[in-house]
């Protein structure tokens, strides 16, 4: 007898439609799909992939301090993102790259931030940028952000009203490593306690830099959150149709008033952390070969050709996503020098004598060498 | 409370502070009060009694047990709009939510490029002269007035407790809120009319002419016990409350320098690196001409806070403070 997975999964990885059977569940939650939205999936990973390309190459031309790179993730990002609604709240870590894209942020932010022109890239409060918060580099400490916006949600008796526009839930995501960090382990606390609408969303992409998740982890991660009274679910993290199910049925959950889930997405980061990292000296060729045969745009790809889709849709989406890399990179080598003095502005919301202070000394200090004399 | 003839109240620090936040609870709905033991049980020192009954259990959280959650769901809730009033429970358990306060709360706002204020006050009972066992005595203002982005504030008197806890709930930066927990008790008159002085001033709360005295929290009633000391003794010592930490009211202490000549700054916390090694540092560049001796710090030594047996050779007292006095006169 073969053991049956716990893992949802839609798609096999050589992309055809078979569900496995904890998958079953899931399946009605692809109804309301159509075949523009699963062209809308593909188009997202493919653009993102290249745009990831290009700042990692835009990394190396001296452009921007460090870049974190998405690839092999797109799948579990985007089914998940494609799964919120407008008024949900999205707390990212660092590599949601397309989760801020579908979100409505305008990405060249994240540029910026990388760049080291600006701390934080966005305003979460613009509605323009679909509640996407800022990227969190301090691990796990968004989760406890997430937490309590999902606490203020409640409180404010925004889930189970049966109005579909105004009930909200939140999605936190993290990755393997930062599951060992206290504040997830004290979000998930909080998160049953308070019951909060929200989802927690791990993506296990197999590493914390070079430290592999056996070492973070005896037991599969997904099992974790059920000892602090919270339901979870494994997912197959390279396959989009199967984030983007059991997402939906989980945030769908937390908007009605159902509480926190929580889902690991199983993954694989595909080449470097961060553009500071030497994967070779941790990754063996074999895994490498192992998840790139499992690489989730190849797999979409496979699947919508079965449906139909062909060359001029593939064709036009590589356009886009060029388009796409050269308006970053066109953007970046564009962008305007920072101003000195914008140090101290924002530090505090109200007047601070001491900001005052020290801007109007360095911009003296600095008109003091004279223009150009610097 | 019937008008006019009870708008002053003897009250203790403790109660003070709780009138203080029923107020700003019944003000506004978005100021919410998070905790461990400070619904129920009304808090270990009793500061928010009453309050869950009266505004119920969504408006004042008896919080799971762990300060950075406390303090990271706080921010949460501050995204959405919330006004959090956090307690501390003693002042060494601050330190678990050290990086939500330090890395995320003093920081958003910034990171935020200003888009998102963090309108949350942390309450922390601080300081020594009650006798407790390690980690309930501490004084750890220092470490939030090195952090740019949090403001940092203690009241010395109940009056002040009732005014500036409403002024921190009001402001729309995170402010740390250190109660001098021996002051809990001592009585004294709230003036419900109006408040004494803005948040971030220090005041001048007696005049002198010989050499100036400067403490904030439990500190300030040693000052005023020292001056009342050397007045017997034919010296005038002016007391300046700090009140505010970061940032630092300088005028009244530059100006009270300018007169007396000398500085004496004192302080529960161990003396290196802290808030009164700040002042000394920039009272001596900026009032060096009025300077007629070296500015001497008074502090805790640089020891962890000892066993309580001992506290008293740890805590500056009147003693200690006019033997620095004397010092600077010496000059
Ligand atoms: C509190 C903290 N410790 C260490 C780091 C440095 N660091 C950045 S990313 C990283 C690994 C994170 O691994 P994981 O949570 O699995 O996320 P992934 O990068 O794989 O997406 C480390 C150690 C950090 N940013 N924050
Ligand atoms: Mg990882």
């Amino acid at each position: 007898m073969v053991e049956e997975s716990p893992t949802v999964q839609i798609l096999s990885t050589d992309g055809t439609f078979q569900p496995s059977a904890a998958a079953e569940e899931y399946l009605p939650l692809l109804d309301s799909l159509t075949h523009a939205d699963h062209e809308q999936f593909y188009r997202d990973m493919a653009v993102i992939r290249r745009f990831d390309l290009e700042c990692t190459n835009l990394q190396r031309q001296g452009q921007m301090a460090l870049w974190p790179p998405s690839h092999g993730q797109e799948a579990a990002q985007v089914g998940s993102a494609r799964a919120s609604k407008p008024q949900d709240h999205i707390f990212p870590s660092y590599r949601e790259h397309v989760v801020a894209k579908i979100r409505g942020v305008d990405i060249f932010g994240i540029v910026e931030l990388m760049r080291g022109s600006t701390l934080g890239g966005w305003d979460a409060n613009d509605a323009a940028n679909g509640n996407f918060h800022g990227y969190t580099l301090v691990l796990g400490t968004q989760t406890l952000h997430a937490t309590g916006y999902a606490m203020g949600i409640k409180f404010d008796g925004d889930i189970g009203t049966g109005d579909a526009d105004r009930d909200a839930a939140v999605m936190v995501y993290f990755g393997d490593g930062s599951t060992s960090e206290g504040d997830v382990n004290e979000a998930m606390v909080f998160a049953a306690s308070y019951q909060t609408p929200q989802v927690f969303f791990l993506q296990n992409n197999q590493w914390a830099i070079s430290v592999p998740v056996s070492t973070q982890s005896r037991i599969p991660l997904y099992l974790r959150p059920r000892g602090f009274g919270i339901p979870s679910v494994q997912v197959d993290g390279n396959d989009v149709l199967a984030s983007f199910a059991v997402t939906a049925k989980h945030l769908g959950d937390a908007r009605n008033g159902l509480g926190p889930s929580f889902i690991e997405a199983l993954t694989y980061r595909i080449g470097a952390h961060t553009t500071s990292d030497d994967p070779s000296r941790y990754q063996t060729d074999e895994q490498l070969a192992y998840w790139v045969a499992r690489d989730p745009i190849l797999r979409f790809e496979a699947y919508l050709r079965s449906q139909g889709a062909g060359d001029d849709f593939f064709a036009d989406v590589t356009q886009e996503a060029e388009d796409f890399a050269a308006d970053i990179r066109r953007r970046t080598l564009a962008a305007a020098p920072v101003a000195p003095a914008s140090m101290f502005t924002n530090v505090y919301s109200e007047p601070h004598p001491v900001m005052d202070e020290q801007k109007a000394w360095l911009e003296k200090y600095e008109a003091s060498f004279g223009e150009g004399n610097r | 409370m019937s008008s006019l003839e009870t708008t002053t109240q003897d009250l203790p620090m403790a109660k003070a502070i709780n009138a203080g936040l029923r107020k700003s609870l019944t003000d506004s709905d978005r100021v919410l009060l998070m905790g461990e033991d400070i619904g129920t049980l009304g808090g270990v020192f009793r500061v928010t009694e009453g309050l869950k009954a009266e505004f119920g259990e969504n408006r004042v959280l008896d919080s799971p047990l762990a300060e950075s959650g406390i303090v990271g769901t706080a921010i949460g809730l501050a995204m959405r709009g919330f006004r959090p009033v956090v307690e501390i429970q003693f002042d060494g358990f601050v330190y678990p939510a050290f990086n939500q306060i330090t890395s995320q709360l003093a920081k958003i706002t910034n990171r935020g490029r200003g888009n998102q204020s963090m309108p949350v006050v942390i309450r922390v009972p601080y300081g020594g002269h009650i006798g407790a066992i390690e980690h309930h005595q501490e004084s750890p203002e220092a470490y939030f007035a090195h952090t740019a982005g949090l403001r940092v504030v203690s009241p010395s008197t109940p009056n002040d407790a009732y005014w500036m806890i409403q002024e921190a709930i009001d402001s729309n930066d995170p402010v740390m809120f250190f109660e001098p927990k021996s002051r809990y008790w001592p009585k004294g008159p709230v003036d419900f009319s109006a408040s004494a002085a803005p948040l971030h001033a220090s005041r001048i709360v007696r005049t002198g002419t010989d050499a100036t005295l400067v403490g904030h929290g439990a500190m300030v009633s040693m000052l005023l016990q020292a001056a009342e000391i050397a007045a017997g003794e034919g010296i005038s010592l002016e007391v300046i409350d700090l009140r505010s930490l970061s940032p630092i009211d300088y005028a009244p202490i530059l100006s009270s320098v300018t007169k007396t000549g000398r500085l004496i700054v004192c302080q529960e916390s161990a003396g290196f690196v802290s808030v009164g090694s700040e002042i000394a540092a920039t009272v001596a560049e900026r009032a060096f001409y009025s300077l007629q001796a070296p500015v001497i710090r008074v502090s805790g030594f640089d020891v962890p806070f000892p066993a309580a047996k001992v506290e008293t050779f740890f805590l500056p007292d009147a003693d200690r403070i006019l033997e620095a006095v004397d010092r600077a006169l010496a000059y």
